[in-house]
């Protein structure tokens, strides 16, 4: 060990992997549905994308977790966003390919990405 | 990244109900299931609920399983980590309102409690490093490298007013300052990692769960004093410590906080391990020092202290491990906040080994002051079966009783002085109304006279003496003349013996002897055991009316003492009986009792 700096570069990087051990209430937290509804609708690509994709943007304010069934089977895959404040966004019909959008502008910018939501599919 | 991390218990106490088998269980199973890319499992040290091992925590969530069995694994890893649904079989559901606690830190036992020493235990891989660095691990001594003068860390130790945890409870600045003065061509650090009490398992936990936060301390008291070797003085009956602190030292000397010219201020440290052959004399500090140089572990007089003559005849100071798992974050928060937890005289948290007839066995750590009834009844959860509390044996086989009536006592070295037990190194053994007081300062003094080394005449003849008198009051042949005999005894040993071990020995007689003189004399003059455990003193009788004749009492006799016909009363041959109870235990009409 030479100097702070390099104590300080380890620390850094390590507690990226611990974070999740640390309850923090101003976490963003993803949750997909994983029931066997979810899984048999392709949840699972959905929630590996979800991992690497918040992994490789370094989002240390956000979980990647996975819950039971929501109800709504027919709109599987579903995601949920849950905020800081309580206030949800409810994703539904997902696949890998929709991840990049919603973690750029939802999960990054605040945005939601509406056309995703599950409003915007009950219009259909 | 890992979306999920498991952690699993892998202190002694989990891994001998099979967290070792869970964890392997785990890694083969979420194989299965192709998450071990997603999934990270982590084996950590003791989370303190030891009654409710092997315990299991699932992040994100928090969610709290515990006595989890190798069985449960699939159903986790389907449900839990596949599926995203607890298993709320595993959760713990001791509330008052009937809801379910999914997350350890909302359980009584860990409310009341405040993790200063064991606060990375249960939390972090102890075999990684890094886990350690990311709770600001090496940060201590990073910080008093390049920032304090070594004065300055002996006055920050000396200011948080941090007493030795492993016993005396002396001020540990003071003991840094003293070493620190002592000018020599060589110094030593040594860490007293040899816990041998009986019921005492707090050193073992920090080991085990924390082993870098021991490596820090002691390369920050080493810079204090102006040491650059140190021993760390562990038990070989604790394997996994051993194993954990080797891996960890390992680490700590590739990541260069160990070796030469650390943080390259020209500051050298290493450590050794040596390992004790469990001797309980070897607790003691000259013991252990005289045990480390390869010699036969017995004590000699003080002084010289080993703050001037030590370890090879230099300045040493020994500290026990808990003490050092202190000094990392009073380096960091400094003295002033570590100041103001506890009481006037005792500073910060104390762990405590809770066991005995306790609810939940384990282990706790609260800030001096805590009271024994908030220990025994909110943390601990009180006694089992409904029973009534009779008293905690606090400080092992040196230390002495608390009975009911102090139940309120605020806890620290000097309230415990003042009734005759002392902290000593934090074991707490509950006893129950089921427990002979008696009985309870013979299995102390026989512990002592197995461990005494011999060496001088008080305690290696005199607690033999001693034992002895106890032995004739609890076979029914004491004299009140006994008991004085013990009290005078008693009082010599601890006068006349030549170390801590033998000072100390008559303490659990003493002061049961105190507190419970009523029991004493109800073995001595009524020849009786209020708790009918003195065997000597007991008779198993079948009650004639109560009897059927099922013969079954007979035939789980294993001296053939009870004889009888069929549907007839039976009769215990009392000259035959071995008083064993197998025949109380069977018997489905309550017709055998003992008095």
């Amino acid at each position: 060990m030479k100097s702070l700096e390099e104590l300080k570069a380890i620390r850094d990087k390590a507690r990226k992997d611990i974070n999740m051990r640390n309850e923090n209430p101003d976490q963003i937290r993803v949750v997909v549905g994983m029931a066997t509804c979810g899984i048999a609708a392709g949840a699972r690509p959905v929630l590996s994308q979800f991992v690497e994709d918040v992994a490789k943007a370094d989002l240390s304010n956000v979980t990647v977790t996975q819950t039971g069934c929501i109800g709504i089977c027919e709109y599987e895959p579903v995601v949920e966003v849950f905020q800081p404040g309580g206030d949800k966004i409810t994703y539904v019909k997902m696949s890998p390919d929709k991840v990049g959008r919603i973690i750029r502008e939802h999960l990054q910018q605040g945005r939601p990405v509406v056309e995703y939501t599950i409003g915007a599919h009950k219009k259909d | 990244m890992y979306r999920s991390q498991v952690l699993v218990c892998g202190g002694t106490g989990c891994t001998s109900s099979h967290s070792e088998e869970i964890i392997s269980l785990l890694q083969t199973e979420i194989k299965k299931h192709d998450l071990q890319d997603e999934v990270n499992i982590v084996r950590t040290g003791c989370f303190g609920l030891c009654a409710q091992g092997p315990i299991m925590i699932i992040y994100p969530e928090g969610m709290f399983y515990r006595l989890v069995k190798p069985d449960d694994v699939p159903e986790i890893v389907e449900e839990h980590l596949l599926k995203g649904r607890v298993v709320s079989r595993l959760l713990y559901d001791e509330t008052d309102d009937g809801s379910t606690i999914t997350n350890l830190n909302d359980t009584p036992f860990y409310e009341k409690q405040m993790r200063i020493a064991l606060r990375n235990c249960g939390v972090i891989n102890p075999e990684n490093i890094e886990e350690y660095i990311a709770y600001d691990g090496y940060a201590a001594l990073a910080k008093v490298l390049t920032e304090m003068t070594p004065e300055e860390v002996c006055g920050t130790v000396k200011a948080s007013g941090l007493r030795g945890r492993g016993g005396g409870g002396f001020p540990t600045g003071l003991k840094w300052s003293l070493a620190a003065a002592n000018a020599a061509d060589q110094k030593y650090v040594c860490c007293n990692a040899d816990e041998g009490d009986p019921g005492a398992f707090m050193d073992r936990s920090v080991l085990e769960g924390d082993p870098h936060s021991l490596i820090e301390a002691m390369a920050i008291a080493g810079y204090a004093i102006g040491a650059s070797q140190g021993y760390i003085y562990v038990r070989a009956e604790y394997p996994i410590a051993v194993a954990r602190l080797q891996i960890a030292l390992t680490q700590a000397r590739e990541y260069g906080f160990l070796g030469k010219n650390i943080f390259e201020t020209g500051f050298d440290f290493d450590l050794e391990v040596r390992l004790g052959a469990g001797a309980f004399v070897c607790g003691e500090e000259t013991a252990l020092m005289i045990s480390i140089e390869g010699k036969r572990g017995e004590p000699r007089p003080r002084p010289p202290y080993p703050a001037l003559k030590g370890l090879f005849g230099k300045p040493t100071i020994l500290n026990n491990v808990e003490t050092y798992a202190n000094i990392p974050v009073i380096i960091l928060k400094g003295s002033d906040w570590f100041s103001e937890i506890g009481t006037q005289g005792s500073k910060g948290t104390k762990v405590f080994a809770l066991g005995g007839k306790i609810q939940h066995t384990g282990l706790v750590e609260v800030p001096m002051g805590t009271t024994l009834r908030e220990i025994i009844e909110d943390i601990g959860g009180g006694i089992p079966g409904g029973k009534k509390f009779k008293a905690a044996q606090m400080g092992g086989p040196s230390g002495g009783c608390v009975p009911a009536e102090h139940l309120d006592i605020a806890i620290d070295y000097d309230s415990l002085i003042s009734i005759g037990a002392m902290m000593g190194s934090g074991g707490m053994i509950v006893m129950d109304e089921d427990d002979c007081m008696v009985d309870i300062a013979k299995f102390f003094l026989e512990f002592t006279v197995d461990e005494s080394c011999g060496k001088c005449v008080p305690c290696r003849v005199g607690t033999k003496r001693l034992l002895e008198l106890l032995d004739k009051i609890t076979s029914g042949n004491g004299t009140m003349e006994d008991i004085d005999a013990i009290r005078r005894l008693s009082e010599h040993i601890k006068d006349s013996s030549l170390c801590a071990l033998g000072q100390t020995a008559p303490n659990p007689v003493l002061s049961t002897l105190n507190f419970f003189e009523d029991e004493y004399i109800a073995h001595v003059k009524d020849k009786k055991c209020p708790s009918s455990v003195c065997k000597d003193l007991l008779q198993y009788k079948i009650v004639a009316d109560r009897c059927k004749g099922c013969t079954l009492c007979a035939r789980v006799c294993p001296t053939d003492a009870i004889t009888g016909k069929v549907k007839e009363a039976h009769v215990i041959d009392p000259a035959k009986c071995v008083k064993c109870g197998a025949c109380m235990e069977k018997c489905k009409f309550g017709a055998i009792i003992r008095e």
